[in-house]
Order: C-alpha cells, then structure tokens, then sequence
C-alpha cells in the first residue's frame, strides 16, 4: 500500500509539468469559457426563466463534453501517463526498482482516473462560476435563483463513472504500444462506433465500452425538452447507478486486471 | 557469490540471445562482462534485473533466487541499463528527488550524488538540455542514490569525456575497495575497464568464452616476436618456407609466436644471412586488446 501511494505520488511529480496535466484544467476552462462568451455575445437566451437557462447553458456544455470530448480526454489522458516513460525509455529503470509490478501499474490507472475526475469536476465550478458571472455582466440574462450544483455534481460524477471502461482499455494500449497512432486510432474509430450505436439507441448498445458515456450524457436532462413545455418546471432527478455504468464498472475492472496479467508476463524492451 | 547465473538461456524467437550462461561475480570485485556489440551483454543484464523473464536456467543473486525475491534483491541493486533513462522534462536534480521520492531516501542524498558526479553547476537544469556525458553521470548517480550493495553499469562510459572515464573509474575503485560494494560493469571495450576490473568476463553470440582475474587473463596473454625489417612479405614467405609460423604481417613488421631467445636469435641470423635488412627484433607481449579480439574472433 504504501508503495502504490509513492508511487502516485511520484506519477504526479512527474508529469506537473507536462501538458497532460494542465490539460485538466484548460479544458473545463475553455470549453466554460467559449459558452461564456457565446451567450454574451447574442441574445437568444434573454427572458428565458432561471431554471431553463441554467439547463441551457450546463447542459450545451455538459453535451459537448459527454459525447466527443471526453473520450478523446481518456485517450489522450491515458496516453500521456504512460508516454511519459516511453519518451524517456524508463519503463526499464522502473521496473527494475524493488517496488511491485502492480503499485507501478495500479498507481499509473489510478492517477489517470484522478486526472479525469478532477477535470471532469472542474466544469462544475466553471459552469457555476461562469453562468453567475454572466447574470452579472448581462442582468438580461435571469441566472438569478436557481443553484445547478447538485445536479452538476451528479451529472459529471455519473459522466466520470462511465468513462472508466474506456480508460482501461486505452490505459493498456497506451502501455503496450509506444507510438499514439495506435491507441488513439483505436479511440477514435472505438468513440465513432459507440457515437452510431448510442444514437441508434440500439437495445445492448450500453454494453460497448465507448457507447456508454454517450449513454449516460444522452439522460441528462435537455434544454429543450418537451416536458419543460407550459412552463411548468418538473424537478430534475439524476439517477448515478444505471445499467451502462454497471457495465463500465464491470469492464473497468476485468480489463485492469486483464492488462495487469499482461504487465505482468511482459518483457521490458 | 554475489552473482551467480547457471544455464542461463535467452531466445528473441527462433534467436539464441544468452546461451548456458553461467557467471560468477565475487563480492567486492569488479567485474567486467566484455563482448562486441550484440553478443548478449544487455540481455544478459536485463535478465539479473528480472526486467526479462528467464527462459532456461536459474539466477541467484545475494544468494537467493531472483524472481521469488525480486523486491528484496532489486533494493540492493543500483543499476544503469544502456542509455540512461531519465525524464527530460524534469531537472537532473529532480529526475534525483522523484527516485529518492520513491525509494524512500532523505533528499540530502540527492545533493550529496549531485556532488559526486560533478553536475552541482547543472543541477537545476532539465535533463532534456544535458549533453550525453552529463546523462551518463545522472543516470550513475541515479544508481548510486540507494547505496545499492551491487552497481550493475551497462556501457557506462558511452558519451563520457576521457576526464570523465578516469572520475568513474576512481570512484568505483573506491566503492568497492573502501565501501565493499560489488560492481558489475558492461562494455565492448576491454581497454577501458582493464585498469578498474578485478575479473572478467567476455562473451560472444551469447557464450562465455572467458570467465576470471585479470591475472588469469594475462596469463593466456602469450608472447610474440616483433620483427621490423626492410621486404616484410618476401621475409614472410622466405620464414614460412623455413617452417617458421609466422602470425602477423604488416607494412614495417612480422611477428611470430615466441618460443625462446634462441629462436630469436636463429631468426635474426637466417634473415641477415639471406639478405634481409633487420632494423630490429625484440620479444613483445601482446597487449589484451588484441588478446580479447582474438578471443572473440575464433568463438
């Protein structure tokens, strides 16, 4: 345990200066960011009620993030935890440390899920912030009172969950392939399946592991959906244990162990 | 025995890498693993790291056997495997501070090898802007960093200054004579590693051909008689007629096994008597350069 916990510790030393990293941030940052500046700048939303244009902004950001980027995020996430020792031909002089095999791997899996996580929460207090800010700088605008916090939390939480099936399939293949064609080919054409599958609303569509973060982002409530019609404003519930995430969970750890048994026969070149 | 292999065998496929390979490594001693490029040096090397998985054969090392004890004995063990493997985005000082990080050692360790490999002035530099033989001295002291009890070194002199090759050289003399550590050292230069080893072993296509003391080595070093003389060929063939072995020709000189002072004189007269001008003939031992090539060569 403790050497999983260096370990983590080490992944993190490692790569607080790379791109990888402060990708974490740039992303929710910039995504909040161009939302921000796309409803300042017209004025399609004014005299929407409070709760319905929360729903709109989050949720126009929410949807951009859930359906292409965030599979795009694990790849590349995946990719650059693992890149870093291939850049530097280490994986040699880390297995060659008297630390086990597995705190090497689990800590390199569970830093990259970190890395997701803390990204993926990130939109929440961007979206906040930058929604508040918006009813300041446009009083038009009528962000006034209505707090999205919870249901955010919960969104990108269930939308974190449902990435983990992705991640342990791109975490291994960005540990055995050295170049990022491969892996991230994979992703892509993987991501383009799921997208089709997803929006065909295929009956086991949540069982392929690329599909189900398009699932999950597909039940988030809609800015324009029927039933916020009249003016009534139905309370919105967020259910986090649904069938796709079960199968994301499921594949997250059959392939994380799978992959730990291939490290573990594995010769270091 | 610090090191001890028996059997070891290694195949890339249809491709015997390490054949039967059985070392002895003495504590206390440095051992140079010789052999030209591609004879099975780094396998060989990747194999007591467990960084390969042994196919044939057995590795003990600290007296115990390597991959049911793998943790225990890779925390005694600093080593550099070819190139060094450091991360060019960090700094040399903190390529150190994550492995001390790791490894659980006080950070003054990490100023006191900064110190020892003379990169005090390159410290806060990142790694990615160091010349070859400042890498080669972060991945030393990344070796050195745990007070390993075996320093396993694959061609740790590549890149590195003739400055820098003496340092190294003081400064494992000095670990192993002053500190007891066991230093295991790869190169395919026997020149170098000839003043700091204490035995040898030299290697080609995966076999050991040669496996000992630096004396052992010398004693196999047999004598030669260097001739200088006017018409090198024709004097060739003219003592190759005489049943004399000839062993070498070259532009200015002939040179045939030596057998006595005698001989010596037998050949100088037989010459000089059959109009061949001699410059000069002397009894000279061949030095183990030669030596280890022709080791290698009739492998």
């Amino acid at each position: 345990m403790k050497a999983l916990i260096l370990s983590i510790r080490s992944e993190f030393y490692k790569s607080r200066k790379t791109a990888g990293f402060w990708s974490v941030v740039i992303l929710p940052l910039f995504l909040c960011l161009v939302l921000f500046i796309n409803f300042l700048s017209n004025n399609n939303a004014v005299g929407t009620p409070s709760m319905l244009l929360w729903i709109q902004f989050a949720g126009t950001i929410f949807g951009a993030m859930g359906t292409l980027l965030l599979p795009m995020l694990v790849v590349f996430t995946a990719y650059s935890v693992n890149n870093i020792e291939h850049k530097s031909d280490t994986w040699k002089t880390l297995f060659s440390l008297p630390i086990s095999k597995f705190s090497i791997y689990a800590a390199k899996y569970i830093y990259a899920m970190f890395i997701i996580l803390i990204c993926l929460m990130l939109f929440v207090p961007f979206t906040v912030g930058f929604g508040n800010l918006l009813g300041l700088l446009k009083p038009q605008l009528n962000f006034g009172d209505y707090s999205m916090i919870n249901i955010l939390l919960k969104m990108y939480f269930k939308l974190f969950l449902s990435s983990l099936g992705i991640l342990s399939i791109q975490f291994i293949l960005s540990l055995l392939f050295r170049d990022f064609l491969k892996p991230m080919g994979i992703g892509f054409v993987a991501t383009m399946a799921g997208v089709i599958l997803a929006s065909d609303h295929l009956v086991y569509a949540y069982l392929f592991p690329y599909a189900q973060q398009m699932l999950a982002a597909s039940e988030m409530p809609q800015p324009h959906g029927q039933h916020l019609a009249g003016g009534s404003l139905p309370a919105i519930t967020i259910e986090l244990f649904t069938k796709e995430i079960y199968a994301s969970l499921i594949t997250a750890s059959v392939i994380f162990f799978a992959g730990y048994f291939i490290v573990l026969k594995k010769s270091v070149k | 025995m610090v090191i001890d292999t028996n059997g070891l065998t290694y195949n890339f496929g249809d491709q015997a890498v390490v054949k039967s390979l059985s070392l002895q490594v003495e504590k206390g001693s440095i051992y140079g693993f010789l052999g030209p490029n591609g004879a099975g040096k780094t396998t060989t090397i990747k194999l007591l790291l467990n960084l390969l998985q042994i196919q044939e054969g057995s590795i003990h090392i600290f007296g115990k056997e390597l991959q049911s004890n793998r943790i225990e004995i890779l925390s005694q063990i600093g080593s550099l495997i070819e190139q060094p493997a450091i991360y060019l985005h960090l700094t040399g000082k903190e390529n150190l501070l994550n492995r001390a990080l790791l490894l659980q050692i006080p950070d003054k360790r990490v100023d006191e090898m900064i110190d020892l490999v003379n990169l005090n002035h390159a410290a806060n530099k990142k790694a990615g802007q160091y010349s070859l033989g400042m890498k080669q001295r972060l991945g030393i002291a990344l070796a050195l960093l745990s007070d390993p009890k075996l320093i396993i070194l694959d061609e740790p002199t590549n890149g590195l200054d003739p400055n820098g090759i003496i340092e190294m050289r003081e400064l494992l003399i000095s670990l192993t004579k002053d500190h007891g550590k066991t230093v295991f050292i790869s190169s395919h230069l026997l020149a170098e590693i000839e003043r700091m080893a204490t035995h040898v072993g030299i290697i080609n296509h995966g076999h050991l051909l040669f496996q000992g003391t630096i004396k052992d080595l010398e004693t196999r070093n047999k004598p030669s008689v260097q001739i200088e003389i006017d018409n090198t060929v024709d004097a060739a063939n003219y003592l190759k007629r005489n049943n004399i072995l000839v062993s070498d020709v070259t532009g200015q000189h002939i040179y045939v096994p030596y057998v006595s002072k005698q001989q010596i004189g037998d050949i100088n007269a037989l010459l000089n008597q059959n109009g061949f001008v001699v410059y000069s003939i002397n009894k000279q031992q061949q030095d183990l350069e030669k030596l280890f090539l022709a080791i290698t060569q009739n492998a």
